[in-house]
């Protein structure tokens, strides 16, 4: 059942709450093992939260995520509930609080099951840089799931939940979501709070849902999104009226189809995204092509400004407050031994590039050029809406690459993560969605782009592409 | 701009409080060299006069009304920590012995 199904069979007391939530549960205990997908499960939590929302069902409240699993991805803070962010220098931390989209999803009556696996720090674009072991692609086990929201896309394409929250900080739902056949939604910045949401890159950061459908995914979204006091870059507004603009269409819509957002793809995707926008001419949109060279500058601009934000907020890891602490003869020596044990080789390759990017000498020629490159980022694609009303490309240069292939190579991990950061930059929105198969029948993900608040738009669109199956 | 040199990368490495072995100072300077290589195209662009952008939507000072709240419960903090004296978090020496 999907979670649409679930919540209605729920509040129409057809099944409890309590079923649902365990039969989720036998299918994680099933599989678990073989994909690492959750690498923290609360079962005896879950069991008891399911039995509170069939009371709540039961006393007359409607419930729009009544009795749906969840999982959520292991930087989102739950309170009490191991929380680690795949570091091993978070291991054993159990937050003091819950993050405001954690409160959200357990007000509307969904039921989180436990933490979902990812790449350390949400740094990287496989699942494989997690102190927890890799999360294997439940589509083809040899391959990765994409990442860093890993954990999360193979839980919902396992059939262990129909919902799984994710951070995507460069393209960390967008890519899993093509790489596990799902829809993946990264928000405006600012729509979703990031209130207990284990920071990366501030600037960058947005939650989003993982669904197997568009309708699923846009419920989910908003339930989560809405002004939260708690977070200082917080929109101002409520949450948008989305599942009511499922079915909109996209007749009259003008759609570019980005040169930028598809060269360097594999031609299987390339071919994917062509027939996409074929698929959209016959909604009755008109689809031309366009072209924004400065998204070529993206990947550069992105591994200078996330490493320069990660490398401040990761300082914080000190052993003095909570976490991991290794002793030391004095406080320094305990910090560098304590930092040295609790990172990862990702995580200190990205700190040591922001420092390094953020230092005297050399602040100007890297972290200062960035900043302007990502101003001429938003210049570049509010250009573009001036023109389109959305942008259409590929979300990943190619499908689920095998386990350890990037491994050895981080610039070449980086560059899986092309077609997702200039979005992040830009604070826009963008939304991920199967469309056809490559390689061995693996899924391949065309993306949606739009302006600011423009989620709504995006939804009808995907929900377009999704009825036409990848044809 | 020259190539990331090893004597770079370990004084970055101190600033970050990381320790790196002569392997792995060696591997790294490689990888992050590669990378500053590749961002070696937004040097290259003529970009005075244009605004830098740290913040998609800017950033401004939020307050709040100046009202007792519920705070994070003082135990369940320092229950998380390594190691607490007298309610309070506890490290190592931070002072040294007088010479």
């Amino acid at each position: 059942m999907n979670a649409l199904e679930v919540a209605a069979s729920v509040r129409a007391g057809a099944t409890s709450a309590l079923e649902v939530v365990a039969e989720s549960l036998e299918r994680v205990a099933a599989r678990n093992a073989e994909f690492n997908v959750f690498i923290h499960l609360d079962a005896e939590g879950a069991l008891a939260a399911a039995r509170r929302v069939d009371e709540r069902v039961a006393a007359g409240e409607t419930l729009p995520l009544a009795g749906v699993p969840v999982a959520l991805k292991d930087n989102l803070c739950v309170r009490g509930q191991p929380t680690t962010a795949g570091s091993r220098i978070l291991a054993g931390w159990r937050p003091p609080y819950d993050a405001t989209v954690v409160e959200r999803l357990a007000a509307a009556g969904a039921v989180a099951l436990g933490k979902a696996n990812m790449d350390e720090f949400a740094m990287g674009s496989s699942t494989e840089t997690s102190a927890y072991g890799p999360t294997r692609n439940p589509l083809d086990p040899t391959r990765v799931p994409g990442g860093s929201s890993g954990g999360s896309a193979a839980a919902v394409a396992a059939g262990m939940v129909p919902v799984a929250l994710g951070s995507d900080t460069g393209g960390s739902i967008r890519q899993p979501a093509a790489l596990c056949g799902l829809v993946g939604v990264k928000p405006t910045y600012g729509l979703v709070s990031r209130y207990g949401l284990i920071a990366f890159a501030s600037s960058l950061d947005q939650i989003g849902p993982f669904c197997a459908t568009v309708a699923e995914a846009a419920l989910v979204l908003e339930v989560i999104a809405g002004h939260d006091p708690l977070d200082t870059t917080s929109l101002p507004e409520p949450a948008p009226a989305l599942v009511g603009h499922l079915d909109d269409g996209v007749a009259g819509r003008r759609v570019g189809l980005c040169r930028e957002l598809v060269e360097g793809a594999d031609p299987e995707v390339v071919e994917a995204v062509r027939r996409a926008a074929e698929a959209l001419a016959r909604a009755g949109a008109t689809v031309e092509e366009v072209s924004i060279p400065e998204i070529k500058l993206g990947l550069s601009a992105y591994y200078l400004i996330a490493p320069a934000e990660a490398s401040s907020n990761l300082a914080r890891y000190d052993g003095v407050r909570y976490g991991l602490r290794v002793d030391g003869p004095d406080v320094e020596a305990m910090n560098v031994a304590t930092r040295t044990v609790g990172f990862g080789d990702e995580v200190k390759r990205r700190i040591m590039l922001g420092t390094y990017a953020l230092s005297a000498g050399y602040y100007d020629a890297y972290y200062g050029q960035a900043l302007k490159v990502r101003t001429r980022m938003i210049e570049a694609f509010a250009r573009a809406y001036a023109r389109v009303d959305t942008l259409l490309g590929a979300t990943a240069p190619s499908v689920a690459f095998a386990l350890g292939a990037k491994t050895k190579d981080p610039l070449a991990m980086y560059l899986s993560d092309v077609f997702t950061i200039p979005t992040n930059l830009a604070g826009e929105a963008a939304v991920s969605v199967p469309f056809g198969a490559g390689e061995g029948g693996l899924p391949i993900g065309v993306q949606l782009l739009g302006p600011a608040r423009s989620e709504a738009r995006l939804l009808a669109a995907a929900r377009v592409l999704e009825a036409e199956g990848g044809r | 701009m020259a190539r990331l040199s090893r004597e770079e990368v370990a004084k970055v490495a101190r600033l970050a409080r990381i320790a790196l072995d002569d392997a792995e100072l060696e591997r790294f300077t490689d990888q992050l060299a590669q990378v500053l290589e590749h961002a070696a195209d937004l040097e290259a662009l003529d970009l005075a006069g244009v605004a830098p952008t740290a913040h998609p939507h800017g950033l401004v000072n939020v307050v709040r009304e100046d009202e007792v709240r519920v705070s994070l419960e003082r135990t369940e903090v320092l229950a998380q920590a390594p190691d607490v004296a007298e309610d309070r978090f506890s490290v190592p020496r931070i002072i040294g012995e007088a010479p």
